[in-house]
């Protein structure tokens, strides 16, 4: 019983974070569905959306408004990035892609250096602070609006993909891009769209941490390997492959931070990404190769 | 109503078509025969918009020259591909639909419906199997399902890439009869073969293509009976057959 509830206690934070693993693995997946590229800018949106939110939330002090603001802003910085950096490529080949994604991260992260300098800045939590006593352990309110809205937005995107005809091209596009393009589908629309997806996936996951860590310019890039890693834990291109995977990624990195030492916590994502590659590279729920 | 004046394809700097003419008028059905990698799926592609190309090319008097493949299918012209190219893990339904993206903005539901119709009349199985997984069907059904889906751009030209491939004759027999319906219900057809006896069998004209060039065309019927025709689908030297003329 003693072990119980800093058990239930690790529990918590671990679903906490890997909530927001997910969202960024789901943005990963979303990408390379559509194009077959891994987008390592996707950090960088999770930083965006953190540092936007806080600084709309400075000028007009709502956080509905900070959120959908935040949201809309980094959408459309995901839409401006596959616009100007990726689509003119003239031989558009995955690797040349990848490294322009890296190259964009590199140049997203030091335009929001300039902006916001090197600061952390706090963002209030959704619902005020007290905790709520959950059996032995606590909850805090921000904890259950992570996972709340986490698991709203997992439920809205399997509704797109399932049952509106946008979504549906989509996953034509990532099945046969060629029969796709047949039946009528514009496959550089579905990749635009892929982008202002994941860049909105994203943000949401920024704003969702930021009263939980603060919002600083250089969280993106832990945060989007960490996202990367549980997307390849659970299978890349698969929404619940890369919901288990943040979930199973958050829950151990508690784990080992509780039960051994915080020094850890990083190793625990690269650790899990190697098994996983070795023992079952197709990921926990299989997505492609 | 397909004109194809001296078309050119190119993968990179490699031509795999030569000056290519032919046409397609309405209401006919017209075959392409030719061996393995004579140019058969790069024409098709070419005339869809999925290949680089020069020449002239035109479908019911409108020029499809720089056309994207997804504005082409919207002029009334739709390709099922060579090894059908289903959306193998979605659904027979979704498939469908599918086949008819471009249709949903400007046209009403029932339009789109009335066409499912026509296509469940054409192969009843589909609509048995609505919610199975494209991909799990047999390859008889897949090619079904491959046409159907075409049909549902409701094309007034039907492109089909050697719908036989790998299917039992008694299957192919019947898919080839549900052309011959097609046409009657007024949809042009341009089907490209390997298999040139049967193909023969439907089409009012042919054409025989051969390393990328245009060798032979004539009316069906004739090539039937054309003993050459049997070599030069076979992939025969052109010259070794015309020089014994
Ligand atoms: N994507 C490609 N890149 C480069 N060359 C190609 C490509 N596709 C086809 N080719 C070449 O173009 C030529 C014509 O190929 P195509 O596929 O049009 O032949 P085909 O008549 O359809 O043959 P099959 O009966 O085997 O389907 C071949 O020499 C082939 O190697
Ligand atoms: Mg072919």
């Amino acid at each position: 019983m003693e072990n119980f509830a800093p058990l239930l206690q690790y529990l918590i934070s671990g679903l906490t974070n890997g909530a927001i693993y997910a969202l960024i693995a789901l943005g990963f997946g979303i990408i390379y569905n559509a194009t077959t590229i891994i987008n390592f800018a996707q950090g960088e949106m999770v930083m965006l959306g953190a540092l936007c939110a806080i600084s709309i939330y400075h000028v007009a002090p709502s956080l509905p408004l900070a959120f959908a603001g935040a949201v809309v802003l980094v959408t459309c910085v995901g839409l401006v990035f596959e616009r100007l950096a990726l689509r003119p490529v003239k031989d558009p080949t995955p690797i040349a892609l990848i490294i322009i994604t890296v190259g964009g991260a590199v140049l997203i992260k030091g335009v929001a250096m300039l902006i916001w300098g090197k600061e952390a800045y706090a963002l209030p939590p959704f619902s005020g602070n007290d905790p709520i006593h959950l059996g032995p352990a606590t909850i805090l309110p921000q904890n259950l609006w992570v996972l709340g809205i986490t698991a709203i937005s997992v439920l809205a995107l399997e509704a797109f993909f399932r049952l509106t005809l946008v979504g549906k091209a989509m996953r034509a596009c990532a099945y046969n891009t060629r029969a796709a393009r047949l039946v009528g589908i514009a496959a550089g629309r579905m990749v635009q769209l892929s982008f202002g997806l994941s860049a909105a996936l994203g943000a949401g996951a920024g704003i969702l941490i930021a009263p939980l860590t603060l919002g600083v310019y250089d969280m993106g890039t832990m945060l989007g390997l960490k996202g990367f890693s549980a997307a390849i834990i659970g299978g890349l291109g698969s929404l619940a492959g890369g919901v288990l995977g943040g979930l199973v990624l958050g829950v151990a990195e508690a784990l080992a931070t509780g039960f051994i030492s915080s020094g850890y916590r990083d190793a625990v994502a690269f650790l899990l990404l190697l098994l996983v590659l070795f023992l079952r590279p197709q990921g926990l729920v299989g997505g492609r190769k | 109503m397909l004109k194809i004046k001296n078309l050119s394809a190119y993968y990179g700097s490699v031509r795999a078509l030569s000056g290519v003419t032919m046409h397609v008028r309405e209401g006919e059905i017209v075959t392409l025969i030719g061996a393995n990698s004579a140019g058969k799926t790069t024409l098709l592609n070419a005339i869809c918009g999925l290949v680089r190309k020069d020449g002239d090319l035109a479908f019911a008097g409108q020029s499809l020259m720089g056309l994207a493949p997804e504005v082409i299918v919207g002029l009334g012209l739709s390709q099922v591909p060579e090894g059908r190219q289903l959306f193998a893990p979605m659904t027979v339904a979704e498939n469908l639909e599918l086949g008819a993206y471009r249709r949903y903005r400007k046209e009403s539901k029932a339009a789109i419906n009335a066409d499912l119709e026509r296509v469940f009349q054409l192969f009843p199985r589909l609509k048995d199997r609505l919610a199975q997984q494209a991909g799990t069907m047999s390859g008889g059904e897949q090619q079904m399902l491959a046409i159907g889906r075409a049909l549902m751009a409701r094309p007034r030209l039907l492109l089909l890439d050697e719908p036989s491939l790998g299917l039992a004759p008694i299957v192919v027999e019947d898919i080839l009869a549900r052309l011959s319906q097609l046409r009657a219900e007024g949809v042009t057809i341009l089907l490209v073969e390997q298999n040139a006896r049967v193909a023969l069998k439907v089409a009012d004209r042919a054409y025989v293509l051969e390393t990328g060039r245009i060798i032979l065309s004539g009316a069906a019927a004739d090539l039937l009976q054309d003993r050459q025709v049997t070599r030069a689908y076979l992939g025969r030297d052109y010259k070794e057959f015309t020089e014994g003329r």
